[in-house]
């Protein structure tokens, strides 16, 4: 893991799906309003039943999702977590520990529907991505 | 050359080697002593201070020394009134900075703030060998060796509080021909002259507030929309004492904030010309100045740690720590001062620490160093037996008292272990993402928060024998004063399962 360049940052989101659909300012904007943060390996992002959370898209690394300790989904670069809870107003009914050393960037939770607000092709990429969980979690149930 | 002699710890080996002679040195190193812990202590500077011996350009500090509190200051809980006085164990050596401060702010200027630092060498009798500059770092066997320009240091551990002190510009086209924030010039200068800032955080903002009187129009620009504290309810985003800028650019006072990305800067004879994207809209537009200066930031001097396989990230270039400030890649190497602000910890609501500030730093400083003593030399510190009756007001007065606690809300917090054999010890400050992911005997750890409506109360964390721990909020209070009876009732309740019924 090495430091990255305000350029390199941009270019790698433009990369992301979430972000496909963006302009390349629009990928600044987004760049300088989330946090780039970093995680250690074996550390929670979200704890099952704590408030306060926050939307996190990896950047690099990996992250196991857990429920009352039981592995039931990975993530990696791209992908993000935390907007369910968010939007539900309710804590996290599920723990994200890092499985790799991780690098994210960060919006506050009360920051995340202004954000989805001001760029809508963000909002739809993520209904998208929200769908395909429902419809793979029924399938799994079926 | 005897002068030369004299100077405190030579080449040579030493457990521990502390590098940088500002607020975080300082901090680590007074610490060690505290613990026993023989270190070396180098600065490349020829006097204490750090960052403070230059900065803030315009000679006054955002964190503020209240010279008449409702504590004594030699009181642990004073130092939540004063910002600025690094930590002691000895009353006398507590909250040195009141006492140098000429009473026109409760912000002290810049050289009293270096004073202070100053004072507090002297006072404590900490030894720095200064104008010794750490130059490279390599490793042999179980040992670190710095290379300085002195010659070599063999350590098992070392400490880095180099600062986030390195001046940072963008790769964008012509941002070359333009100074930094640190190359600001004398604000006569920039009389009657177009000012362009890039950046719109503290320090470009601190720039406009100074140069208001001097310069005929400013502009301040970068992507991201200017966020103030007073609606973060947190030190993130522009502090009240910079909002002047803001006033006048509603009124249509000669400052303009745009919200948009550079995407090249050219000169144009004596003066400049900035190309900007509205990062709304996409429109471009073009803004001629007289001066630019570059607000854009500060970076890690971390030399060649990252070869060494230290892991560094994002735009400052901060290294990746565990939540003891200890390289995550490299085990053995500690960063104190503003570098600790690359340990995110719970952040909560999206508030960050305050680890960028010597409010924050100090106790993260103070923490690390009971864990580095613990875990490389086998130092303990005192664990203290609580009376089972007191634990319910100690953690009700630490919430709403405890410098640590406000200071570093959701980040440090006050520990107990409650294990049936050995009664309630406590474990006194940690962090608190430590906490709540350890898995361990049955403890309560109790911090202060401020949730996104910006209300400020307890949230107090209980861990039962091996299990996660649990988060349970209190209720705040008018004037935040968390030991009221509905307080004690919640917590007794929350304690009397993992106690046995031995805290009521």
């Amino acid at each position: 893991m090495s430091a990255m360049s305000q350029q390199e940052l941009v270019d790698t989101l433009s990369g992301l799906t979430l972000f496909a659909d963006l302009s390349r300012p629009q990928v600044e904007a987004v760049a300088h309003q989330m946090t780039e943060e970093s995680y250690p390996i074996g550390q929670r992002i979200l704890r099952q039943g704590f408030t306060g959370t926050g939307f996190y898209v990896i950047v690099e690394g990996e992250v196991a999702i857990k429920i009352d300790g039981n592995e039931i989904a990975r993530l990696g670069k791209g992908d993000f977590f935390g907007e369910m809870s968010i939007l539900l107003g309710e804590p996290p009914v599920a723990d994200v520990v890092t499985t790799r050393q991780l690098r994210v960037l960060h919006l506050g939770g009360s920051e995340l529907e202004g954000f989805l607000r001001d760029y809508p092709p963000v909002m739809y990429r993520m209904l998208k991505s929200v769908a395909l969980r429902l419809r793979n979690a029924n399938r799994w149930r079926s | 050359m005897a002068e030369l002699e004299e100077r405190p710890f030579p080449p040579g080996d030493y457990p521990v080697v502390v590098v940088g002679s500002g607020p975080g040195g300082l901090q680590a190193s007074y610490y060690l002593r505290h613990l026993g812990i023989d270190h070396a202590l180098i600065s490349a500077d020829p006097s204490p201070g750090g960052m403070f011996r230059q900065f803030p350009f315009f000679q006054r500090l955002l964190s503020w020394t209240k010279p008449y509190a409702p504590v004594e200051r030699d009181h642990r809980f004073y130092y939540w009134y004063d910002w600025n006085s690094l930590l002691a164990e000895e009353p006398g050596n507590r909250a040195i900075m009141p006492d140098l401060m000429d009473g026109t702010s409760s912000f002290p200027s810049r050289p009293e703030m270096e004073n202070n630092l100053a004072e507090y060498v002297s006072r404590t009798g900490l030894q720095v060998r200064y104008g010794c500059r750490w130059e490279g770092t390599r490793r042999d066997g179980e040992q670190f060796v710095l290379e300085t320009s002195d010659g070599e240091y063999r350590c098992q551990a070392a400490v880095f509080a180099v600062g986030v002190a390195e001046p940072l510009k963008p790769d964008t086209p012509g941002f070359d021909l333009v100074p930094h924030y640190a190359d600001t010039q004398p604000p006569e200068n920039y009389a009657g002259k177009r000012l362009f800032i890039v950046g719109k955080e503290n320090s470009g903002f601190e720039l406009a507030t100074g140069l208001l009187q001097w310069a005929q129009r400013i502009v301040l620009a970068s992507p991201r929309p200017t966020k103030l504290s007073v609606n973060t309810h947190s030190l993130l985003g522009v502090r009240a004492r910079y909002v002047l800028p803001v006033e006048d650019e509603i009124l249509g006072g000669g400052v303009f904030i745009l919200n948009a990305s550079i995407s090249r800067i050219e000169r144009l004879g004596a003066s400049y010309r900035v190309h900007c994207i509205r990062s709304e809209g996409g429109m471009e537009i073009s803004v001629d100045a007289d001066e630019v200066i570059a607000a854009t930031g500060f970076t890690c001097p971390l030399l060649d740690l990252p070869k060494l396989g230290v892991d560094v990230f994002g735009r400052s270039g901060l290294p990746a720590m565990t939540n003891y400030w200890e390289s995550a890649s490299v085990p053995g190497l500690y960063f104190a001062g503003t570098i600790g602000q690359g340990v995110a910890g719970m952040k909560k609501y999206g508030m960050p620490a305050n680890s960028g500030a010597v409010h924050g730093a100090r106790y993260n400083a103070r923490t690390m160093i009971g864990q580095l003593a613990s875990s490389k030399f086998g130092v303990q510190q005192e664990r203290p037996t609580i009376a089972p009756d007191r634990l319910l007001d100690l953690l009700l007065t630490e919430a709403t008292e405890a410098p640590e606690l406000w200071n570093q809300k959701s980040y440090l917090a006050r520990a107990f272990s409650l294990n049936p054999d050995e009664g309630i010890r406590d474990d006194g400050i940690v962090p608190l993402a430590h906490f709540v992911d350890e898995e361990g005997d049955a403890a309560v750890a109790i911090t202060v928060e401020t949730d996104d409506t910006g209300d400020i109360h307890p949230a107090v964390y209980v861990r039962a024998q091996g299990r996660p721990a649990q988060e349970t909020l209190l209720a705040s209070h008018p004037l935040h004063d968390f030991r009221t009876g509905d307080n004690r009732a919640q917590l007794s309740q929350l304690l009397r399962g993992v106690t046995s019924g031995a805290v009521r």
